[in-house]
This record gives structure tokens, C-alpha cells and sequence, in this order.
């Protein structure tokens, strides 16, 4: 091993990079461009839905409950309409989520104490949008309903009896329930997927197909000094885009930050040397630039997105699905960022990730070097 | 050790990629400081050869020692002491001129202390003073291919290898390249250089015709002219060409006919004895002789009878 020979290949590489547009978007616009991206774009809570209402009666108590629809933070009431065909149109052409409909009686029959009812309207193509909606729309109602009952009994005289049983809900780690708090730790998963296998996949390709690899093997540098010279500079890139990518978490995201950033370097380390050798092994094995970027992208990217845990919970997928994901190594530095950020658990106590990291490191970092040889064939 | 007088030595090789025999038991010897060419169509295992001799490629079966060192068993030691220019152009085009000069120093690991005198050996050899930081890929063919040379022997290696160094360089700038490879040989570097530009081949000390993955002929240029050609060459202007040639296909003692410019070549046994014949033979089947005189052969001549004939009798065979 020669550090000469390593250093020059390494500082070749760097060249090549700087001077390559297309490589300097990756390193530095793509993270930024993921994190503001899963930061703001994905957003898992519904939050100001628009709602289209029909009061048939236009009383106090109608009133009273639309302002409770619009009091809470979950619908945003854009239009007050004078017919069913306006809300059949909104709901139609996708102004509004969700038309409340307010019966001409509505008041009258709150006075003399019978119940009453309020139609809801809800575009249900996506379930599960509708589902929280519906959710959401019971609870205003109820509460709404809960203090009239309160108020009838206490303009009666009559005792106010407490609920009998109710829940307090504390919600940890996540306190104010952001998505985003969820999501942006997961985007180093997908930044350091392209940084690590997407981009390296690209430049030993390269160098086949431009046919600047067997000048390469034909001087005394060794397959191994090849192969640390070209993943050094990356290696190095892609930790320094775990640093800004934490940064625009915690200073722009306001996601919480808990653990240790010893654990947080060494955790991305390793998923670093996975993908670093995954997309060596790629571009080895590929020898053509665009199968190999393509072939990167499907067994990094897509499984750091759909399988890690990411965005979907792991305990909701089908158990097969889930056994799966025990062989993706995104799904462990994905748990191990969430627990890192939003937990702070011990370092002591994240061996269940660590370890599998660890392992998936060694292996395919080993692979790697034995994968490459200083021959044509 | 001691020196070896041969600073290649390749014994009965073979190069097969599956049924397809690349190399067929080839044997040369190339003495140190020797230009030694080795000529041939595209596709007669010219380059399959010289990436075994590199260690680039494991032959199959047989023997290749260069600079004393085996390819197969010792690549490492090889490759420390050869240059080697392959066939396309495989610098970073991507990088300055000086920084593939630094990348290929690195790599052939040019102490420190030698390095500038190094960079400013290569600059000036390939001509490239005051343009050291040009965008390589911008420079013109036959620069790029200075620049090359100039990578390859950054580290002083004592074999050189050139695969087709010359392809797509005009003539002057060829010629140049020539010069600088003489000059290498005159400092005591071995030349391992392949071509399939017949006048290229002239500058060579030693040539090797291959064909179909075989040798065919080996000496200096001047003994493969005198030597290799199998009977005697004619020039013949006659008019017309066309059905001459034909005429001549079947004439008896004609071994190979062949329009070259405004005349005829043909390959006879005996000159003396031919040429009376052949005019009449001319003549009788309507065609107009102008000169006919028995001729030096060029080296194309002598390639052209080696493969034809030996094509014919592997036609044979199958």
C-alpha cells in the first residue's frame, strides 16, 4: 500500500469532481434540495384542509359550531355556499376535502333537546386523508355537543357530572407531533444513498467505458489503492453532507436533537463504507455507466425510501415485508437516526442497530476490495 | 540479477476467448534498446498481445517475461518497469495537462526529489511547454498523443509498449513521434510498438508480421523484403487493368496478381523466365503491355503474399 499512489489517485478524483458540474449539483444542491423537499413537501399531517359549508339555518348555534370547524387548526373553511351542487362541484373538481352541511332545523331542534344531525361531505379518494378527516370532524362535533349538554344541565340547576373516564395523552419524542420531525432525519438515509452508491457507481463506470481504467491498471497502483483512492474523496463528502444536512434539521427544521453527534458521525460512517462499497461492487460488476447508476438507484435509494422505515413505519408492513427489511441496511441508520435525534437513547443501548450496521459494513467493504481486479477479463 | 540481453521474451503463447483463438503459440525475442515493431491487420491479436505482455490480460497457456519479469506470475514487477500507451486514448480529458502529468507521477510513484525534473523532461518531450494547463481533452490528436507517451515514461521504465501510438496523427506529427521513440531507443529503452501502417513499419529495427493470431514472418525490414516474399515480383503497366487482372488470375506460373496504382503486381516464381511469357499471354488475350520489369517488393507486398497464401490454405483445410 502506497500512501503516494493513493493520494494521487484520490486527488485526481477530487479534480474530477469540482470540475464536473453535474457531480458538484449531487454533493451540494441534492441534500439541500432533499431535506427542504421531505421537509416541507412531505408532510404526513393534515393540517387547514379546505371546507366548503352550507348553513340551511344561519342561527347562533350554526354559527357556534362553524366556528369551532374554524378554530381548529385541522380545516380552514374557504367558502360559505348556498347550495348542495356548489359543494358536489368543489368536492368534484378538489376546492374542498370536505362540505358540512348545517339542517334548517338545526338550532330549533337544539332548543327543544332532541338530537340532531350535521352532514359531512368528505372526498374519500384518499383513505386515509378521509379517515383522519372524518376523525377530526367527530371530535369538533362532539365537543361542541359535550358543551351544550353541559350548559342545558347547568341552566336546569342539574349537577355536571365529570366524564367517567378520559385519556391523557402525553406525546414523547415527537411532542408536537411534526411529521417533519419524523422525515428529515431519514433524508441523510437517501442523501448518503445517492452521495455513496449512486455517485461512485458513476465513476468507476466511467472509467471503463472511457477506457481510461486499463491505462490506469497498467501502471503499478494496486486494486486496493484504486479502489480507497476513489471512495476517500466521497467518503469525505458524504460526511460533510451529514453535517449540513443535521444542521438544516436541527437550526431550520427545529427538529429536536437528543443524542450524541459522536454516535450520529459514527453511525453515518458506517452506512457510509455500506454504500461506498455497495456502489464499487455496482460499477465492478456493471462496467457501463447508465446500468450501473440505475442498478445503484434500485437496491439503495428505493429500498432506503420504501423499506427503511423512513416514511413508512416497519410495524405496519406485511410480516414478510418486514423480515425483508432486515437485510436492507438503510432500515437500521434510519432507526438509529430517529432514536439519535428525537430520543436521545445511550449509545450503550442502540447495539440492536449498530451492530447489523456494523456487520453490513464489514462485509460488503471486504467484498468490495476482493471484487476488483487489475484485469480486462 | 544480472541484465537480460532480451528485455521481452515470449514463448509459445496463447490467448483463447472461449472458441476463439486471439494468440496462437507466438515466440519472440526483443533485444534492449531495440524498436520492435509488430504488424498487422486490425484484429490479428496485436493488442491481445501486448495487454499479456503488460499484465492486463492472463494468457491462456505459454510463457512472456518482461524486463525479467514472468506477466503471470509477477504483474506487480512488470508493470513497475514498463510504459505502456494503449490503443485509445486513455488520459483524463477532464484534467490539465500538467495534472495527468502529476497523477501518472503519483502513480508510478516519482520520488519527490526527481519530480519537477521529471514534469519538465515530459513537458518538454511532448512539446507542451507554457501549455500545462490546457484542458487536456482540448488539445489536438497528435499533442494528446505526446502527452501520453510523455505519462508513460514519466518513471524512466527500461520496455516501453505502444498500441497503434500513431492511428488518427497526421503525417508530420507521426514522424515526430517516430523521432522521439528512436530517441528513447538511442538512451538504451526497449520499444515494443505495434502498427498496421506499412510505411510505420519501416522505421522499425525489427518487425513481426502476425496474422490470425500467428507470426508469419520475422526479420528487419530490409530482410523481410529480400527474404519472406515466396517467388519474385513483377511490375506490369498495361492497359486496360481491369480485365488484365483477370486474364492474369488464371495465367499458368502466376501465383498472385494485383492492381497497385496504374500498374499491376504479380507474383511469379521466376522473374526471368516469366516475364516473355506473361507478355505474350498479355497480349494474346487483347490487352496492351507497356513495361513490364521485375521490382524490390515493399513490405506490403511481402504481407499481402504471406496472409493471402496462408488464408488459401486455410480455406483448404476446412
Amino acid at each position: 500500500m502506497s500512501i503516494t499512489r493513493l493520494l494521487a489517485v484520490a486527488r485526481k478524483e477530487v479534480i474530477q469532481i469540482l470540475r464536473d458540474s453535474r457531480s458538484l449539483f449531487i454533493v451540494v444542491i441534492m441534500p439541500v434540495t432533499l431535506m427542504l423537499l421531505f421537509g416541507y413537501g412531505v408532510n404526513l399531517d393534515l393540517k387547514g384542509l379546505p371546507v366548503y359549508v352550507y348553513d340551511r339555518d344561519g342561527s347562533q348555534q350554526s354559527q357556534d359550531l362553524l366556528k369551532r370547524f374554524q378554530a381548529s387548526e385541522y380545516f380552514h373553511i374557504v367558502r360559505v355556499v348556498d347550495g348542495y351542487p356548489a359543494i358536489t362541484r368543489a368536492l368534484d373538481d378538489g376546492h374542498a376535502k370536505m362540505g358540512i352541511v348545517i339542517p334548517w332545523d338545526f338550532s330549533e331542534r337544539l332548543s327543544e333537546g332532541g338530537p340532531v344531525q350535521v352532514q359531512a361531505l368528505v372526498d374519500a379518494t384518499d383513505d386515509n386523508t378521509a379517515n383522519v378527516l372524518i376523525g377530526y370532524a367527530q371530535a369538533v362535533v362532539q365537543g361542541y355537543s359535550a358543551e351544550i349538554q353541559v350548559n342545558w344541565l347547568q341552566e336546569r340547576g342539574q349537577p355536571v357530572q365529570p366524564a367517567a373516564i378520559s385519556v391523557e395523552t402525553r406525546t414523547w419524542y415527537n411532542e408536537d407531533l411534526e411529521s417533519s420531525a419524523f422525515i428529515v432525519p431519514g433524508v441523510l438515509a437517501l442523501v448518503m444513498s445517492v452521495i455513496g452508491a449512486f455517485l461512485t457507481s458513476l465513476t468507476i463506470a466511467r472509467e471503463w467505458e472511457r477506457g481510461s481504467m486499463e491505462q490506469l491498471i497498467s501502471t503499478p497502483v494496486s486494486a486496493l489503492e484504486i479502489m480507497l483512492g476513489k471512495l476517500v474523496p466521497y467518503f469525505v463528502i458524504g460526511m460533510f453532507d451529514v453535517v449540513v444536512c443535521a444542521v438544516i434539521a436541527i437550526g431550520w427544521f427545529h427538529v429536536p436533537f437528543r443524542g450524541s453527534y459522536v454516535t450520529l458521525m459514527v453511525s453515518s460512517a458506517l452506512f457510509m463504507v455500506v454504500v461506498l462499497s455497495l456502489g464499487f461492487l455496482i460499477s465492478v460488476l456493471a462496467k457501463n455507466q447508465f446500468a450501473a447508476s440505475q442498478i445503484a438507484l434500485l437496491v439503495t435509494f428505493l429500498p432506503a425510501f420504501l423499506l427503511s422505515g423512513f416514511l413508512f413505519a416497519i410495524e405496519q408492513m406485511p410480516a414478510a415485508l418486514q423480515w425483508i427489511t432486515r437485510i436492507i441496511p438503510a432500515r437500521y441508520y434510519v432507526s438509529l437516526l430517529k432514536q439519535i435525534f428525537l430520543k436521545g437513547t445511550p449509545t450503550g443501548m442502540l447495539y440492536a442497530d449498530l451492530i447489523p450496521l456494523a456487520v453490513f459494513a464489514l462485509v460488503l467493504g471486504l467484498l468490495a476490495t476482493r471484487s476488483f481486479h487489475k484485469r480486462l477479463e | 540479477m544480472p541484465e537480460p540481453v532480451n528485455s521481452v521474451v515470449v514463448e509459445n503463447l496463447v490467448k483463447r476467448f472461449g472458441d476463439f483463438v486471439a494468440v496462437d503459440r507466438l515466440s519472440i525475442a526483443v533485444r534492449k534498446g531495440e524498436v520492435f515493431g509488430f504488424l498487422g491487420p486490425n484484429g490479428a491479436g496485436k493488442s491481445t498481445t501486448i495487454r499479456m505482455l503488460c499484465g492486463l490480460l492472463r494468457p491462456t497457456s505459454g510463457r512472456a517475461q518482461v524486463a525479467g519479469y514472468d506477466v503471470a506470475r509477477d504483474p506487480e514487477s512488470v508493470r513497475q518497469n514498463i510504459g505502456y500507451m494503449s490503443q485509445k486514448f486513455s488520459l483524463y480529458n477532464d484534467l490539465k495537462v500538467i495534472e495527468n502529468i502529476r497523477l501518472f507521477a503519483g502513480l508510478y510513484s516519482v520520488p519527490s526529489k526527481d519530480l519537477q525534473g521529471r514534469i519538465e523532461w515530459a513537458l518538454a518531450m511532448a512539446n507542451l511547454k507554457g501549455q500545462e494547463n490546457l484542458i487536456t481533452g482540448t488539445l489536438p490528436g497528435g499533442w494528446k498523443q505526446r502527452l501520453a507517451l510523455g505519462c508513460a515514461v514519466l518513471h524512466k521504465p527500461p520496455v516501453i509498449f505502444l498500441d497503434e501510438p500513431t492511428s488518427g496523427v497526421d503525417p508530420i506529427t507521426r514522424r515526430q513521434f517516430w523521432d522521439l521513440i528512436h530517441q528513447m531507443a538511442e538512451e538504451g529503452v526497449t520499444v515494443f510498438v505495434t502498427t498496421h501502417y506499412m510505411e510505420e513499419a519501416e522505421y522499425c529495427n525489427r518487425l513481426a508480421l502476425i496474422f490470425r493470431g500467428k507470426m508469419v514472418a520475422l526479420g528487419t525490414p530490409s530482410e523481410l523484403k529480400r527474404d519472406s516474399m515466396k517467388g519474385e515480383l513483377l511490375l506490369i503497366e498495361c492497359e486496360p487493368l481491369g480485365p488484365a487482372v483477370e486474364a492474369l488470375q488464371s495465367a499458368p506460373d502466376v501465383m498472385d496478381a494485383a492492381v497497385f496504382g496504374n500498374a499491376l503486381h504479380l507474383v511469379v516464381p521466376d522473374a526471368a523466365a516469366a516475364i516473355p511469357r506473361i507478355e505474350k499471354y498479355l497480349v494474346d488475350h487483347g490487352i496492351a503491355v507497356g513495361r513490364i520489369e521485375k521490382i524490390r517488393p515493399s513490405l506490403e507486398d511481402v504481407f499481402v503474399s504471406l496472409t493471402t497464401t496462408r488464408g488459401a490454405g486455410e480455406e483448404r483445410k476446412a
